[in-house]
């Protein structure tokens, strides 16, 4: 019932308020799969209402969200024996002989009209018992994040670890080829669907940053032929700019609380770290180096630091504490270390790594300094942590076009999100408690 | 002293197109997003500004910007892979620069600085940042006043070569120097 209020809540705030178009503007290919992944059935969910079929594949969904992870194998729908929508009509025999630990059975009812009801179950096949079960209505327009949401309940109830399904992606939408030349902040579903553009300029945005409860992303803009950072509400499309200094702003980055910036400013003359006060507009300067230092990101307990500097000649990671004082390098392996990114435990840092003329995503271990390169382009950008830490997105390069892609932490699930148009870059991937 | 005057009314009716053509060209919506189609809408700031010859000033007029002949011709200055230092053949160019802001107290330039594509884009800013700074010492060693000079970094966010090999870095590690109308 819970999970029911809360789908409604979020239907009622609006999130869905575009009337139901899922455009699939990103398409979802996977590049390279996984051993060890969890069986699961996921029988097409039943359907009862006055259109021939429910308005979205609901189990579909489901069963894509769970394949991306990495942690599950959903099981070919044509080669299933039965296809029961109730726990009721389930023969256990059928699946144990198929191998499958796991099945999920539903059905998707009209209510009235644009509202419906989802039911489904989560079985443990093996002891022929319900792990959940839940009835969930909802509106129409809400349907693809109730079925988001059903696939974080039977995440978490088959890992322990919460889902990171239900959530959102922000990314930079670079169209050169059109005149004037366009630049759009959109705004996604985790897997690419229900894109709604936020800002767009004939000049560049960059390094879109997501506010620590989701309402706000602030980003730098050019559209005044300089940079400016500004913090926009999502639910209402108003903004304020934020920072505007002579010569650089950039490199936003919230506080946990978010109740501060950090950001790039070089009004002293060359790049350094700064904190905004948003409440009182205070600026602190935290470094101060002859050195380029930049792309400054809070440590998840809020104490501290971590920044790219070539004060040491090239390109590294810093770590200072956020009342200032000396700064620490953290990274000696690789020519090139650059935005670092905490995974929300705070355990692991990813990064940019130039090797060899090879950039890529790297994700080191914090209590041990163990490095591990996750990605295998060339190009490989803006490195960003699933809200459950479980994937990172980042950007990369394919057939020419910059494309986003998905990996599991430990770089063994690879999987490719292709906008049709334009270059995509710098995801950003939402908090978990959406307002 | 008439023509530096036309040259900073030129100047001035430049800066307002661009003003108008950006605050017009930008969007932004909540959910759903008000996404226009608008093409063109931006044109003004990018087409919109002629300028005609001004006649002489001091020892360079800002015609001969569209001189071939002229080293003033020149605007863009290349760099070596993270570095911002001005090549030696590059020095005349700048130093050209530097005496036709000089000669025009009233002349202002943006050094818009670039980087290539690698690494990541913040930093990148910090690169095209240093470059444009490392323009605007040489400019302001030789005669050119501080207010005379803005500067811009794009970092890798317009490159003019879009391929992902040396060819097309090397074109995209620049400054260029950008007069109002030009």
């Amino acid at each position: 019932m819970n999970y029911a209020v809360r789908i409604l809540l979020a239907s009622l705030l609006g999130l869905m308020a575009l009337a139901g178009t899922a455009r699939a503007a990103l398409t979802i290919e996977i590049t390279q799969g996984v051993q060890g992944a969890l069986p699961i059935a996921i029988v097409p969910f039943g359907w009862t209402g006055p259109a021939p079929n429910a308005p979205e594949d609901v189990s579909g969904i489901i069963a894509a969200d769970l394949r991306r992870s990495g942690r599950f194998v959903p099981f070919p729908e044509q080669d299933m024996l039965s296809r029961p929508h109730s726990a009721a009509e389930v023969n256990f025999k059928d699946w144990r002989v198929l191998g499958q630990e796991s099945l999920v059975v539903g059905q998707v009812n009209a209510t009235g009209p644009d509202s419906y009801e989802i039911r489904f179950q989560l079985l443990d096949v093996f002891k022929g018992s319900q792990l959940a079960g839940y009835s969930i209505p909802v509106r129409g327009a809400a349907l693809r994040r109730a079925a988001h949401h059903i696939a974080d309940i039977i995440y978490e109830k088959l890992t322990g670890e919460p889902g990171a399904f239900n959530t959102r992606i922000a990314y930079v939408v670079a169209k050169k080829h059109v005149n004037p030349p366009r630049y759009e902040l959109q705004v996604a579903d985790s897997d690419g669907y229900n894109p709604e553009t936020v800002v767009a300029s004939p000049q560049p945005i960059m390094s879109p940053a997501w506010s620590p409860d989701g309402s706000h992303i602030a980003y730098v803009s050019f559209e005044k032929r300089r940079a400016e950072v500004f913090v926009q509400n999502l639910a209402m499309g108003t903004r304020e700019s934020v920072a505007a200094f002579p010569g650089i702003n950039g490199a936003p980055a919230w506080s946990p609380d978010g109740k501060k910036l950090a950001l790039t400013l070089s009004q002293d003359g060359n790049p350094e770290i700064y904190l905004l006060d948003l409440g009182s507009k205070a600026l602190t300067r935290l470094t101060d180096s002859a050195a380029i230092d930049t792309e400054p990101v809070f440590s998840p307990d809020g104490k501290e630091i971590v920044f790219t500097s070539d004060r040491g000649g090239r390109p590294q990671l810093y770590r200072i504490p956020v009342s200032g004082g000396r700064a620490q390098r953290l990274t000696f392996e690789g020519e090139y270390n650059a935005r670092g990114r905490f995974s929300p435990d705070g355990k692991r840092l990813a990064m940019v790594q130039g090797q060899g003329g090879k950039y890529r995503i790297a994700v080191m271990e914090l209590d041990s300094g163990t490095v591990r390169v996750v990605s295998n382009g060339a190009l490989d950008e803006s490195p960003s942590f699933a809200p459950n830490g479980s994937m990172l997105m980042y950007a990369t390069e394919a057939r020419g076009r910059g494309v986003l892609a998905v990996t599991s932490v430990d770089g063994r699930v690879q999987q490719r999100l292709a906008l049709q148009e334009g270059d995509v870059r710098e995801p950003a991937w939402s908090p978990i408690n959406l307002k | 002293m008439k023509t530096i005057l036309k040259t900073t009314s030129v100047f001035f009716a430049c800066a307002m197109l661009v003003a108008c053509g950006t605050s017009s060209g930008v969007r932004t919506g909540g959910e759903p997003a008000a996404v226009e189609d608008r093409t063109g809408a931006a044109a003004g700031a990018e087409d919109g500004v002629v300028t005609a010859g001004v006649g002489t000033v001091g020892s360079f007029t800002l015609a001969e910007l569209n001189n071939p002949a002229s080293p003033l011709f020149k605007r863009v200055i290349y760099f070596e892979y993270d570095s911002d230092e001005v090549a030696a053949e590059d020095r005349e160019t700048v130093a050209a620069h530097a005496r036709l802001l000089a000669a025009n107290p009233g002349v202002t330039v943006t050094l818009e600085g670039h980087a290539d594509e690698r690494g990541s884009r913040e930093y990148n800013i910090g690169l095209g940042d240093r470059r444009a700074q490392a323009v605007r010492k040489l400019l302001e060693f030789q005669g050119a006043s501080n207010s005379q000079i803005l500067t811009v970094s794009y970092g890798e966010e317009r490159p003019v070569a879009e391929g992902h090999d040396e060819s097309a870095w090397r074109l995209n590690r620049r400054v260029e120097l950008v007069y109002p109308g030009q």
